[in-house]
């Protein structure tokens, strides 16, 4: 019925309204088709072989610390009534490790990306609002990490924050016997927006971090409250703790790892030179009981991250498989002209 | 609906009462003991739906009535009771978008009516109360007030018309608001009325409200005093309807019989009922597989959670603790809340911007229909009209045409070409300068230069002058010229001074003709009708009796009489109802040329007289009186008094006017066949006019075999008819069936085909047989029989149709094996039946009024449109919804796939990949617009090659975009990509550093990645499938990735206030300054849709040759119907006889 008042009069003669855009009409002809597929194919294999040939330049010495082997060093630490245990993983490097070297702690079969896990947090906390120290936003969201036994309101609350990865490790290189300790660096291992922007300190009383942090306590698991985090750097304190702000970026996979330190300093700057190492490992954190497992990774990284063969398997593969198919088509389309021809 | 509110406002109680009375001005009448005001309806018209308070909980109702909104209410509703995964946000969003769209649309034109019937109600009317005009409103006009009208004015409710200033009584309407019908309509007065109105006192007895436009019966009771009170019968003629307009009559008083919503026209305003389209169809067949693919993906996780659990450990590990509550709650309840929030988590499987986009498809597609100039017709200056958007893409599916041949196939533009007097055939020629302009083309049978006698001339123009229901162009009028239902006759030369008024075009041609041979109508003033001869001598006859017109009598007569007092009746009408009534020796000579005629397609009439002695007069005169005023079955009675008069005739003889073809009827044809469309021509027109009709348009060809099955071809026998029926049903069955080779599925005709080609007859008596046999068993084996024969037929050709057997027949084959998309077109208030009926209603807007428009779901202008309505526009129409909606489904499918796969990668915790903003915005906007605007531009085959080469359209018969192995590409399409996305991510994440300074990247960059492949996929993908590229694609699809890239900065690149999380800050970024991410999304991107591109490909050759060979083939098509095309109907000289079976 609408449509009436505009059927009155003739309609507008417009490109638009007689559908008569003008428009370009792409035919993938074999002539663009096989040279691109070619093209491409190529310029993947390219890519392949860069990706592949990187990857295979990062060293990785990856070592699983668990302890399930009644022989392995960190087997007696898995007894749960052994608490403040220490063991020694020992390894060796036959070549440089070129550096600056990463090191990394893995777990598996441990749900960082549970649901509940994962909102189980108080963001207006986490940017330093003490008004959301005693009272929460979402009450739900925290609980059961969200007040201790005596009802006293932890902060930072929930499930996150309390399970905190809290094995520590010291590096020694063992030369003519004699441990030299590895210097880590811890600065620099979380996003730069976490800690400067996204995750902010409540801003101290008196010039006091912890009075701000007056009338909480500390998550249940943790050794001290968050204000004494990093005994030996007072910046490093806080919601603006390096290992905290990584261990708050939760997993995508209940299979991963997360950057523990790098190796920069001194003389290890340019890597890890060959020889035999000794990580000593302050083992804190329990796996066992949902099956888990701990490792410790040392990493380089080249452009493209850390090691990864999937990407050059990958890009070889379907740049051969492009090359293929332009040949296969090359086949088809002269056999399609051929027939052409006979009809003509 | 409106019945319902009716007997609100009326009262249930009257409804048992056959008829009501109503006293004229309020006054009671002698003889009725006690006056009783009944009471009736006020004059409101009430069309709104809504009112201000009940609007809201209404029109929600309706709203959420609709499956679909009713299954996102639900979602939404979980997502706000339960602890689900994703916010009500997510889903509350978009539909209470849509609802809000839709409320407003609706209230709006509501709003509309609400003003429209104030307007109405609002009407300032004059009323005669005590002898006073008393104004008032339109609304508070009673039953029974006398109403007074002006010229031009609309009545106000339906009137019995009491005095009119026309001195004859008489006063002239247009219906045009109510049926359409722009021509003048003559009612009359009830005779034998008082001048003085205020002194009348009537009673009026008629029958109650129904919604027939022109049925009506009634009684009026006239008291006069000292005497005995007078009865006059009331009819259509003397009820003037609400919403007609007075015209040519300066005044009027008339009676209020019926007010408000009791009128005729409120009574036939009721909402058409919807038609679905097959699209619609398939979409709810698709919805139902998504719907099972949701909740066995909600099911599977449920049960894989909690087999998952089961292992030591996993199901509440230390750092993960359940609270209090948690624990306490039921198992099976956890159970049924985890299920519901999987539900949640991938109902965007099924998307409410679907519907929105569909719709707004639809509805903004229409106008592609409305704005083509191509359907511009200059003559009435109006283009296509689109009543419903909702069955566009059916018009790419049609199967079967049922299309009327008057008016349609042909111009209803009559000319009078010959006629036939007593067995001599005369023949109009301008050139020759002959006094009398009566010339003999060629004689009888002996072929001598004969002519009739000079009083059967005479007789016969007289007859031709006299017998009609013309009426001539008042002089005072400006424009003198014909006029039929308001479309000025262009044709009409100036020399023609007189104008006509008709309601058919046949009875203008027959009066003009006899014209050209000197007998002029000058004009029915006060029941005399003046004719002036061909001495220029005005000649006066009394009219005594008009015997209407009706399809079933097929005739109509007047009785005359003449100044010396003879009593005459002339009749006329189709042949098959005037022979039986006339004298068998006079039929012959005149049927020889009856028969050439029709064969020649002209329409033949025959005009038959008799002469009434004073007895046979007065016999007549009482029973069609007293037939006119029984108030019941008054139909019947007066039929079988019209049988009863026209009775013992003579033939005088027999005139052929000729009905051009349509422009292009043939070539339409033709491309609607080669299309693969089954056209059947279903008319009330003889068979014979109807047949030569078919062969001029090609449905019939030299070399079809025409299967008969009518009246002649079933009395020839000893058998009767119903075995004679039976007999030929079975050996047109063997032939046309058993016996044809079998033909490919959707091949008809071919060029050079071997095959016979048969044509099917079938009429209307014989249809009526077949459909209601004497024996009932044999139905459904008739039908089933006919409908085999029909659908080996090229093309069928049903005569002497009723209206409603022509919606019967739709039906039929509607209903029939597989269901067949049907298309009717037509003209006329005859065609709306079938109309209706039919899938797709087109609408001719012809001479024939309006109504056939107004029921119609498309209008256009001529029968030429159909073809490209059908080939380019119903053709693009089905291939971009069809697209539209299996993009839909696959582009949800692979949104969803990546998000059900993690559940396995998170413990079945619903954790959801994607942020909600990515959730909300992927169908709003970052896939929306590229789709729509490619739904609404697409040509993949560009509109000349569609119109050329009609054979593409059954590329796509029997939808066969949507059937179910398209369905299953596009679904596994789905799958395969939504598995490269996730996996491919997955694997790149068995190392999350992938950054070179060695940070690691967490589960919303996964997301965020999985994301973006998606979107880049899902819109090249789209791009891909582009075959015609305007900048409007461009714009739509570039923009839509630019948005989402500039989206997700926007939305990383704040810290938002309000906002609970901040999980995508910054995510975007970091993932664009990863080496690894890009290449990944590269890759996956190429992956995804290599199979298929080379699909494209591989396909390419093949399809462009194809095409390029038909485009030649139908070249050399077009140029061979051009040519032929040009040669009129009556060219066809061969005999079609010869190629029946009989």
């Amino acid at each position: 019925m609408k449509n009436e008042g505009k059927s009155a009069q003739r309609p507008d003669n417009t490109a638009f309204t007689q559908q008569r855009l003008p428009a370009w009409q792409p035919i993938l002809s074999a002539g663009i088709v096989i040279p691109g597929f070619l093209i491409i194919g190529l310029a993947f294999i390219g890519i392949g072989i860069g990706l592949f040939l990187t990857s295979q330049t990062i060293q990785v010495q990856e070592m699983d610390y668990t302890g399930v082997e009644k022989d392995s060093p960190c087997f007696r630490c898995t007894i749960p009534s052994n608490l403040n245990c220490t063991c020694e993983v020992t390894f060796s490097l036959s070549t440089l490790f070129t550096g600056p070297v990463f090191f990394y702690y893995g777990l598996s079969n441990y749900y960082q990306n549970f649901r509940r896990y994962g909102v189980s947090k108080d963001y207006n906390q986490l940017t330093g609002d003490t008004r959301y120290f005693k009272s929460r936003s979402p009450e739900e969201d925290c609980s059961p990490y969200s007040y201790d036994s005596n009802n006293n309101p932890i902060v930072p609350c929930g499930a996150i924050a309390n399970s905190i990865f809290n094995d520590t490790f010291e590096l020694y290189q063992i030369i003519n016997g004699t441990k030299k300790q590895v210097p880590l660096d811890g600065r620099g291992i979380s996003w730069w927006t976490d800690y400067n922007i996204k995750y902010r300190n409540p801003s101290p009383v008196n010039g006091s971090l912890a009075k701000a942090f007056d009338g909480t306590v500390k998550p249940i698991n943790w050794p001290r409250p968050a204000y004494e985090l990093d005994l030996t750097d007072p910046n490093n304190n806080g919601f603006l703790n390096q290992d905290f702000l990584v261990w708050m970026r939760r997993a995508a996979l209940p299979q991963f790892r997360k950057l523990y330190r790098r190796i920069t300093d001194g003389d290890y700057a340019a890597g890890l030179p060959a020889g035999n190492y000794s990580l000593t490992v302050h083992y804190n954190y329990p796996v066992l009981s949902f099956d888990g497992r701990k490792k410790v990774v040392f990493s380089n990284v080249s452009w493209m991250g850390g090691k990864n063969n999937f990407l050059g398997l990958a890009y070889l593969v379907v740049g051969s498989l492009c090359v293929v198919m332009s040949v296969v088509m090359l086949v088809v389309y002269a056999k399609f002209k051929f027939s052409d021809d006979d009809d003509a | 609906m409106l019945r319902r509110r009716l007997n609100r406002l009326c009262g249930g109680d009257e409804e048992r009462v056959d008829s009501r009375t109503i006293y004229v001005g309020h006054r009671p009448c002698p003889d009725t003991e006690a006056f009783i005001p009944s009471k009736f309806c006020d004059n409101r018209i009430v069309s709104s739906k809504y009112t201000v308070w009940n609007f809201l909980p209404k029109n929600l109702f309706e709203q959420f009535r609709r499956i679909a909104n009713f299954y996102f209410l639900i979602i939404f509703l979980v997502q706000v009771i339960v602890d689900t995964p994703t916010s009500p946000v997510t889903s509350g969003l978009p539909l209470f978008f849509v609802i809000t769209v839709t409320a407003i649309k609706q209230g709006y034109e509501d709003w509309l009516r609400h003003k429209a019937d104030k307007e109405v109600n609002k009407y300032p009317v004059t009323v005669l109360e005590d002898g006073r005009s008393v104004k008032k409103e339109s609304e508070k006009i009673k039953v029974g007030d006398v109403v007074e009208v002006v010229e031009d004015e609309t009545f106000p409710c339906d009137l019995i018309l009491l005095q009119s200033s026309r001195e004859d009584g008489t006063c002239f309407v247009t219906t045009a608001s109510l049926d359409g019908e722009s021509n003048h309509k003559t009612h009359y007065t009830v005779p034998d009325i008082e001048k003085d109105l205020q002194t009348l006192t009537s009673a009026i007895e008629c029958e109650q409200p129904q919604p027939d436009l022109y049925k009506f019966v009634g009684r009026m009771h006239i008291y006069k005093l000292e005497q005995e009170p007078v009865v006059r019968s009331l009819g259509p003629e003397n009820l003037l309807l609400k919403g007609a307009t007075l015209k040519n009559t300066k005044k009027i008083y008339g009676v209020s019989v019926y007010t408000g919503m009791e009128t005729k026209m409120a009574l036939n305003y009721q909402g058409k009922s919807q038609k679905r389209s097959a699209v619609e169809k398939s979409i709810n067949a698709f919805l139902l597989v998504y719907l099972s693919i949701l909740i066995s993906k909600a099911v599977v996780c449920t049960t894989l959670k909690y087999v998952w659990q089961s292992k030591e450990g996993q199901d509440e590990p230390w750092y993960n603790q359940k609270t209090q509550k948690e624990k306490d709650t039921n198992m099976y309840l956890k159970m049924f809340t985890d299920f519901l929030s999987f539900m949640v988590l991938f109902n965007f499987i099924i998307p409410v911007s679907m519907y929105v986009t569909v719709e707004m498809q639809k509805f903004l597609g229409s106008f592609f229909i409305t704005w083509d100039k191509d359907f511009f017709d200059p003559e009435i200056q109006e283009g296509a009209l689109v009543n419903t958007s909702d069955l566009n893409e059916e018009l790419g599916q049609v199967e079967y045409v049922f299309t009327d041949k008057t008016g349609t196939l042909t111009q209803n533009n009559m000319e009078f070409i010959e006629c036939c007097i007593d067995g001599f055939q005369y023949r109009y020629r301008d050139t020759q300068s002959e006094v009398d302009g009566f010339t003999v083309t060629d004689g009888p049978v002996n072929k001598l230069q004969q002519k009739a006698g000079w009083e059967k001339e005479e007789l016969f123009l007289r007859a031709l002058c006299l017998c009609h229901t013309v009426q001539v162009k008042e002089a005072g009028s400006e424009v003198l010229v014909d006029q039929v239902d308001g479309i000025d006759g262009l044709l009409s030369q100036p020399e023609e001074e007189r104008g006509f008024i008709a309601s058919s075009p046949d009875e203008i041609a027959l009066v003009k003709g006899a014209m050209k041979y000197g007998f002029t109508f000058l004009g029915l003033e006060s029941k005399s009708m003046k004719i002036k001869n061909r001495q220029n001598d005005i000649e006066e006859y009394k009219l005594l009796h008009v015997l209407n017109f009706d399809p079933v009598r097929r005739r109509m007569s007047v009785i005359v009489q003449t100044k010396s007092g003879e009593t005459l009746l002339f009749c006329k009408g189709a042949d098959s109802s005037i022979f039986p009534r006339v004298r068998p020796e006079e039929v012959d000579r005149i049927r020889m040329h009856v028969e050439r005629n029709a064969t020649e397609g002209y329409r033949t009439l025959c005009v038959a007289y008799k002469q009434l002695s004073a007895e046979e007069y007065a016999m007549a005169d009482t029973g069609l009186r007293e037939a006119r005023l029984a108030l019941q079955d008054r139909e019947e009675k007066l039929m079988a008094m019209y049988n009863q008069v026209e009775m013992g005739m003579s033939l005088i003889g027999a005139t052929a006017v000729e009905d051009r073809l349509q422009e292009e009827a043939a070539e339409t044809m033709e491309a609607l066949q080669g299309a693969g469309m089954k056209v059947w021509v279903l008319t009330g027109d003889k068979m014979e006019t109807a047949k030569s009709t078919c062969y001029a348009c090609r449905l019939f060809q030299r070399g079809t075999e025409l299967l008969e099955l009518t009246v002649r071809t079933l009395e020839d026998e000893k058998l009767n008819s119903d075995q004679k029926l039976h007999e030929l049903l079975q050996e047109y069955h063997n032939k046309a069936v058993k016996d044809a080779p079998p033909v490919k599925a959707g091949v008809t005709r071919s060029w050079s085909t071997a095959n016979q080609d048969y044509g099917f007859i079938i009429d209307g008596a014989t249809l009526s047989l077949l459909m209601n046999p004497p024996h009932d068993a044999d139905a459904s084996q008739y039908k089933s029989l006919f409908l085999q024969i029909c659908q080996n037929c090229t093309a069928v050709l049903c005569c002497r149709m009723a209206p409603l057997q022509k919606a019967q027949i739709v039906k039929m084959v509607k209903n029939s094996q597989g269901s067949p998309i049907t298309l009717s077109i037509g003209d006329g208030a005859n065609d709306v039946s079938m109309i209706l009926e039919a899938h797709v209603g087109i609408g001719i807007k012809g001479k024939e009024g309006r109504q056939a428009v107004r029921n119609s779901d498309y209008a256009i202008p001529k029968l030429k449109h159909l073809k490209k309505l059908l080939l380019a526009h119903g053709h693009l129409y089905y291939v971009r919804i069809a697209h539209l909606v299996q993009y839909f489904f696959y582009k949800n499918l692979c949104f969803i796939l990546p998000q059900f796969l993690y559940q396995f990668f998170c413990g079945y915790s619903q954790q959801p990949l994607y942020d909600a903003a990515y959730l909300t915005m992927y169908n709003i906007c970052f896939t929306s617009m590229p789709i729509l605007a490619y739904s609404l531009l697409e040509q993949h085959i560009s509109i000349e090659i569609l119109l050329h080469n009609a054979a593409l359209y059954r590329e796509i018969a029997n939808n066969a975009m949507l059937r179910w192995r398209p369905f299953l590409y596009w679904t596994v399409l789905g799958i395969f990509q939504g598995l490269m996305f996730f996996f491919g991510v997955r694997f790149l994440f068995s190392n999350p550093a992938l950054q070179d300074n060695g940070q690691v990247f967490g589960n919303w960059s996964y997301g965020t990645i999985v994301f973006t492949v998606l979107v880049f996929t899902v819109t090249l993908k789209l791009a891909l499938d582009t075959r015609h590229w305007t900048w409007i694609n461009h714009f739509v699809i570039w923009g839509s990735l630019a948005f989402y890239v500039f989206f997700s900065f926007f939305w990383g690149g704040i810290i938002w206030p309000f906002l609970k999380q901040q999980r995508l800050y910054f995510v975007f970024a970091n993932v664009l300054s990863s080496v690894s991410a890009w290449l990944v999304i590269i890759i996956l991107i190429l992956l995804s849709l290599l199979p298929e591109i080379l699909l494209v490909v591989l396909r390419k050759p093949r399809g462009h040759h194809s095409q390029q060979k038909k485009q030649s083939q139908s070249n050399v098509g077009g140029n061979q119907s051009s040519q032929s095309s040009a040669r009129p109907l009556l060219m066809r000289t061969f005999s079609d006889e010869s190629n029946s079976v009989m």
